[in-house]
């Protein structure tokens, strides 16, 4: 069996900026990284596989995006896939998200995976909706936002929280599924091993490489036009407090709710 | 003139409400292209008694596939029948996961475009446009459509008016995709943990991944006892995931949506999808160690620090407070 696990670099504003104990300097890369959420789906991938109920011969890791977006990738095969695929071409600048799902599905239609996984959103805001364009242009079932998923059967049972409570769905292979970060604790990286990401196979391959009709990706080829943005109505900015000396703090709590007679 | 197709999500007997809320907004939109609003369900044997009730929102048609509830697949099948059938150029959706997922797949089948998150639709030369917050909600993008277009609206972005009206009911059938038959529901709408009840509260003290662990949510509980009266605890998806606290408990996209004098968030950093059920609460505050939190953006009083050593002693002044 094969898993393909969909990753994406997302700017990094969260994390604490820190210095390369290598090279005295600023490490850059914090500012860029693989969304968090995709590293669930690369441990559950890896959960599957060290599992042994399935035979999992390849976990591959399929990204689209600029250059730099190989650090993704580099940090997908640290966390344990075992190579990695880099859709990248200046024609696909501009997709939205429906673009953006026909070219991953594109790519990952040659690899011919049992299972695609991925994050369940993005940190920069394709929320829930990507898995869903590739399992349709896949012509795979899609179950989003998964946080328990067992091998059962031909497939997996899965879980999730929907609207009206916990919904349990079995899904049989091949499928796309998207996880929660309930889902698992994604492993840290071994030294070795994030040493060792840059010598894994990397393959680059552009729109034509993967048959991807460059009329249907783009900004031209995108059904979407965005534009025309504007400020919404603001909220007046609240108060702040910094916390130095609590039981001030928790007084000035106090007095703020007291005020507004909530207490 | 453009018509409009709205998905209604059908659970033991009712319409979600923010299914009803899409309808509404539906019928106003169609009525200012020059256009029609109809509904579309998908379920296991819903009457067409409780099918005519869309009407009363403002769909004039309603189609209606038999097909299991709580998956994807078989709507994104029926409603690409629908659609293509009637010549339909839009589709609207009330937010909620179905929503995101059917919207994303029907998109890709029809070659549509689609945008997500949407607050707010606008007409314009009989086409419409939608509204989406971006970057933490400090910019609204409009989207405007080529040909067809996938709307999906955020949780509680338009109100469900109900206005009188009964719609035609037709039945409809769609021939099932192939991936279709692959998914299969075991079961639907566990309630997880206990039953918590905070929607009728005038106080909310409600915690997320920053408590650290279930203990936490003990902190909580003291906190909301000092504070006496109605006061609940509620929590995030990412802790009621966890098993930190029970499903019912939970406000955002999936959950509850509640607005209570007083929301206290402890340890939530305010993704959107919490934000969309608690922002109408008359007063926010929020303490989290994390001066970068989103929550901060939108409550009224916020405190950077650590709750473990504010929440304790703010219980102490609050109980102090009140029985003084």
């Amino acid at each position: 069996m094969k898993i393909c696990v969909l990753v994406k670099e997302v700017p990094d504003a969260a994390v604490t900026k820190r210095i390369d104990p290598s090279t005295g300097r600023m490490d850059r890369s914090g500012e860029r990284n693989l969304n968090p959420y995709d590293t669930h789906a690369i441990e559950a991938a890896m959960q599957l596989k060290e599992g042994g109920e399935l035979q999992i011969e390849e976990i591959v890791a399929v990204t689209m995006g600029p250059e730099s977006a190989v650090r993704a990738l580099h940090k997908a095969v640290s966390l344990g896939a075992d190579r990695s695929v880099h859709l990248t071409d200046p024609a696909l600048a501009g997709s939205d998200v429906a673009a953006t799902g026909y070219a991953l599905a594109s790519a990952i239609k040659s690899e011919s995976p049992d299972l695609v996984l991925l994050g369940q959103q993005s940190d920069d805001g394709e929320c829930y909706t990507i898995g869903a364009v590739v399992a349709e242009h896949l012509g795979m079932p899609s179950l989003t936002q998964v946080v328990r998923m067992d091998v059962e059967g031909e497939g997996v049972r899965c879980e999730r929280q929907a609207e009206y409570g916990y919904d349990t769905v079995q899904v049989a292979f091949p499928a796309v599924i998207s996880v929660g970060d309930a889902i698992n604790e994604p492993r840290y990286p071994s030294l070795k091993a994030i040493m060792g990401a840059k010598k894994k196979p990397l393959a680059t391959v552009a729109t034509g490489d993967v048959g991807i009709d460059a009329a249907m990706v783009g900004a031209d080829g995108s059904q979407v036009q965005c534009g025309e943005f504007k400020a919404p109505p603001q909220k007046a900015a609240g108060q702040i407090i910094e916390d130095d000396d609590t039981n001030e703090t928790v007084g000035k709590i106090v007095a703020w709710l007291d005020e507004r007679k909530l207490i | 003139m453009a018509d409009i197709l709205i998905y209604a999500l059908h659970y033991e007997g009712a319409f979600n409400k923010n299914s009803l809320g899409a309808i509404t907004e539906g019928a106003r939109l169609a009525a200012e292209t020059g256009g029609q609003a109809h509904a579309v369900v998908v379920g296991e044997g819903v009457s067409d008694e409780l099918a005519a009730t869309l009407g009363d929102y403002g769909a004039v048609k309603v189609f209606k596939a038999e097909g299991p509830e709580g998956l994807a697949q078989p709507v994104i099948d029926v409603m690409a029948h629908v659609m293509t059938e009637n010549a339909i150029q839009y589709a609207l959706f009330g937010g909620g996961l179905l929503g995101f997922e059917i919207g994303a797949g029907l998109a890709a089948r029809l070659h549509a475009g689609v945008t997500m998150e949407v607050t707010g639709v606008l007409v314009e030369d009989g086409k419409l446009i939608a509204q989406r917050p971006i970057l933490g909600d400090s910019a609204i993008s409009q989207s405007r459509y080529k040909d067809k277009g996938i709307i999906i609206s955020r949780l509680n972005a338009f109100e469900a008016k109900a206005s009188g009206g009964s719609a035609e009911v037709v039945a409809v059938s769609a021939d099932p995709s192939p991936q279709a038959a692959q998914a299969s529901i075991v079961s639907r709408g566990e309630q997880r943990g206990a039953d918590v009840d905070i929607e009728g509260a005038g106080t909310l003290v409600a915690g997320g991944r920053g408590l650290g662990n279930a203990d936490g949510f003990e902190l909580l509980q003291a906190l909301a006892k000092a504070f006496g009266g109605s006061t609940a605890v509620a929590a995030t998806r990412a802790v009621v995931d966890a098993g930190w606290y029970p499903y019912a408990g939970q406000i955002g996209q999936t959950g509850k949506t509640v607005a209570p004098k007083l929301y206290l968030a402890a340890g939530i950093s305010g993704a959107i999808q919490h934000k969309v059920g608690m922002q109408a609460s008359e007063n926010i505050v929020a303490i989290n160690k994390d001066s970068n939190a989103p929550i901060f953006e939108f409550s009224d009083l916020g405190v950077v620090g650590d709750l473990n050593k504010i929440v304790p002693k703010l219980t102490e002044a609050i109980a102090a407070k009140r029985g003084a």
